[in-house]
């Protein structure tokens, strides 16, 4: 059974009309969920006796770290599936990946900046996790440039497949190597962008935000993916009789 | 001509994938010594960019000696990218690689092989003149034979990472940039701790804790680098 | 894109592919080596589907491309023995030999890029003899060969025919090879 579903998952009109359904399901949620944080965050939470109202801002923050992460393993999730069962489909999800991943990253960047700039009184301090995630952002670039660079979609889709595994296996790698890096020359003074005590107040909001940046997405990848489908099956029959209905 | 005269029976026993393996890696040996610009071409880059750093930030030693590792990892790292270039693009051209698809030989094995013989051609002679490098930057006489260990170990690491991203870019145009875009974020674990291991060795003290993280990474490399440029190879051979 | 394409070779006999430039003829052939892979349909050698070992189909066949693959900076020899030796050992007085039977005596120690093109194809001929495999893949085996050399290559392609071998090659003209043998593809563009 579940096999009949994996190889319905590889026809592109299936997957055209599922992303079409299943895209207001993961968008009202996600608007909900992340209102509803934003409140909680914004509004309800304390603030921190050590940084103030400043802290506020990891409720963007981290939600989009670990989000940038999570897009990157979905990428390369997908990249295998393509490499392995040659799924036209799953390299789409992975191509539609890319893009979202990218801009998580580069919110985490730029919060994460606007985080420092009132703690450290500069916008940047080499922090291990911005740091990691500045790298990250290298990474999801080379992809997107290594896509780019091929005119024929199945050659793109093949090589850029390979590089998304690769990286996905050094992202760790890079991470630690990161994180030990910055024990060896760490300044006493320097406060890290760590997670302050966590009151139940704050962490509840975290967590819905967390919910609805991935719900959001859900929603924007389902969008994307139609818009990438169509894009590849420009020409096919099944796609005028989709448009013309 | 009587074609008919000639045997077609094969000549010898079959090769064993060592065997194979240890062909390319003469063959690509025997190369280097009749093209020598590239072994020369990469060691010449490298001992212009550590020049670079005192003409760009000061003469005087005391201050080089800090920044010293660095320097010399920043440049071996770039000049290894450069190098990078001659890992399979000529093979790429004239349908040696595509041979080597068809050899009935394990692709990973000789791809293995070829990476091998490229770093015996760049990395162990980086390595060994690193220690020159480091006594223009001020590194005290006695640690300079210490400065060749990690960046031998670091420029194999490097030679590996870098056999994929020359293998996904085969067949982009003017690739160059596109490859040290894609190969220097996945260098970051080997130059961090490459440079740290070349710091403690110029201050003289023990460096084999960051040695061994750099050999592990060589090691991972040594497992899975070839089977993912064998996979971007078959790709670009499609 | 190649579309629509059926066709089964049995031993002793040579597939003549033929079509205008751009029909696809070296696609089709990198498609039967299983260079490229086959969106629908399969490839099959001696009744199993190549992609179940593909090293083991690899092994039992050589395709030389275009422009022979020998390295400008080796000697012929040189080229020979490392091309051919991937497979099984071959020792230089047989690639000697073998070259002297091509027609191009006495290269054997001269470098690559000092040799004519005609000089260079015929170095590949000699390894169709020295690898000595059941099937031949060859795209425009006569490129650059003058008269005698396009005797030799319809020479050659005849003896492996006649020993149970199979030749696909893709030409512009037509071989002159026996009819009892010849099977011909002619690729057309829509």
């Amino acid at each position: 059974m579940a096999w009949t579903w994996f190889h319905r998952l590889g026809s592109p009109p299936f997957v055209y009309r599922l992303a079409t359904r299943l895209t207001p399901w993961f968008a009202w949620p996600a608007a909900i969920l992340i209102v509803a944080a934003l409140y909680g965050g914004l509004v309800l939470a304390p603030p921190d006796y050590q940084q103030g109202q400043g802290f506020r801002i990891i409720y963007v923050h981290a939600p989009s770290a670990w989000m940038s992460l999570m897009v990157y393993v979905t990428m390369a999730a997908a990249s295998a599936v393509g490499l392995i069962w040659r799924m036209k489909v799953a390299h789409a999800v992975a191509a539609s990946c890319a893009p979202v991943g990218a801009s998580f990253t580069l919110a985490a960047l730029t919060t994460g900046m606007l985080w420092g700039r009132p703690m450290w009184g500069t916008y940047w301090e080499w922090d291990p996790r911005l740091t990691s995630e500045l790298v990250l952002l290298f990474l999801y670039l080379g992809y997107l440039g290594l896509r780019a660079s091929f005119d024929d979609v199945q050659r793109a889709d093949r090589v850029s497949a390979v590089l998304a595994v690769v990286g996905v296996v050094n992202v760790p790698i890079i991470h630690y190597s990161v994180v030990w890096w910055n024990s060896l020359h760490q300044a006493p003074s320097v406060m890290k962008l760590g997670t302050p005590t966590i009151a139940t107040a704050m962490l509840v909001p975290l967590l819905l935000m967390l919910a609805g940046f991935t719900l959001f997405f859900g929603a924007i990848l389902m969008l994307r993916l139609r818009a990438e489908v169509l894009r590849r099956e420009r020409g096919t029959n099944w796609i005028r009789e989709a448009l013309s209905s | 001509m009587n074609v008919s005269a000639l045997e077609l029976a094969p000549a010898g026993e079959a090769m064993s994938a060592l065997g194979a393996a240890r062909l390319v890696l003469a063959r690509d040996l025997r190369l280097a010594f009749r093209k020598p610009e590239q072994v020369v071409q990469p060691l010449a880059f490298f001992a212009i960019v550590t020049t670079l750093f005192p003409l760009a930030i000061t003469p005087e030693l005391s201050r080089l000696r800090e920044i010293a590792p660095g320097v010399l990892w920043v440049a071996a790292l770039l000049a290894s990218l450069l190098a990078l270039e001659f890992l399979f693009r000529d093979d790429a051209h004239d349908g040696t690689l595509e041979q080597y698809a068809l050899s009935g030989q394990s692709l990973t094995w000789l791809l293995f092989a070829k990476t091998t013989a490229h770093w015996i051609l760049t990395g162990v002679p980086l390595a060994l003149i690193a220690p020159l490098a480091g006594a223009a930057l001020g590194a005290p006489s006695q640690t300079l034979p210490l400065i060749i260990l990690p960046i031998a170990v670091g420029s194999l690491a490097l030679s590996l990472i870098g056999a994929i991203g020359a293998a996904l870019t085969l067949g982009v145009k003017r690739g160059g940039v596109l490859l040290s875009v894609l190969t220097l974020p996945l260098a970051v674990p080997t130059l961090i701790f490459g440079a740290r291991a070349t710091e403690l060795a110029i201050r003289g003290m023990s460096f084999a804790a960051p040695l061994e993280l750099l050999g592990a990474i060589a090691v991972l490399g040594l497992t899975l680098a070839p089977v993912a440029a064998a996979t971007a190879v078959r790709i670009s051979l499609e | 894109m190649l579309r629509g394409v059926t066709l089964a070779v049995r031993g002793g006999e040579v597939l003549q592919i033929t079509g205008a430039n751009g029909a696809g003829k070296t696609s089709l052939l990198r498609t039967l080596c299983g260079l490229m892979y086959p969106e629908e349909g399969h490839v099959s050698w001696r009744g199993h589907d190549v992609r179940e070992d593909l090293p083991a189909f690899h092994e039992a066949l050589v395709y030389i491309g275009h422009e022979p693959p020998l390295k400008a900076d080796l000697t012929a020899c040189e080229n020979l023995r490392y091309w051919v030796g991937l497979r099984h050992r071959v020792a230089p007085q047989r690639v000697a030999s073998t070259l002297e039977s091509v027609g191009v005596p006495g290269l054997a120690d001269r470098l690559v890029r000092t040799l004519s093109a005609g000089q260079r194809r015929r170095v590949a001929l000699a390894a169709l003899l020295l690898l000595a495999v059941p099937l031949w893949l060859l795209d425009e085996p006569t490129t650059n060969l003058d008269a005698e050399g396009q005797r030799l290559v319809t020479s050659l392609i005849e003896q492996q025919a006649s020993t149970g071998g199979i030749v696909v090659a893709a030409v512009h003209h037509e071989l002159s090879i026996g009819a009892h043998r010849l099977r011909r593809l002619e690729l057309t563009t829509a």
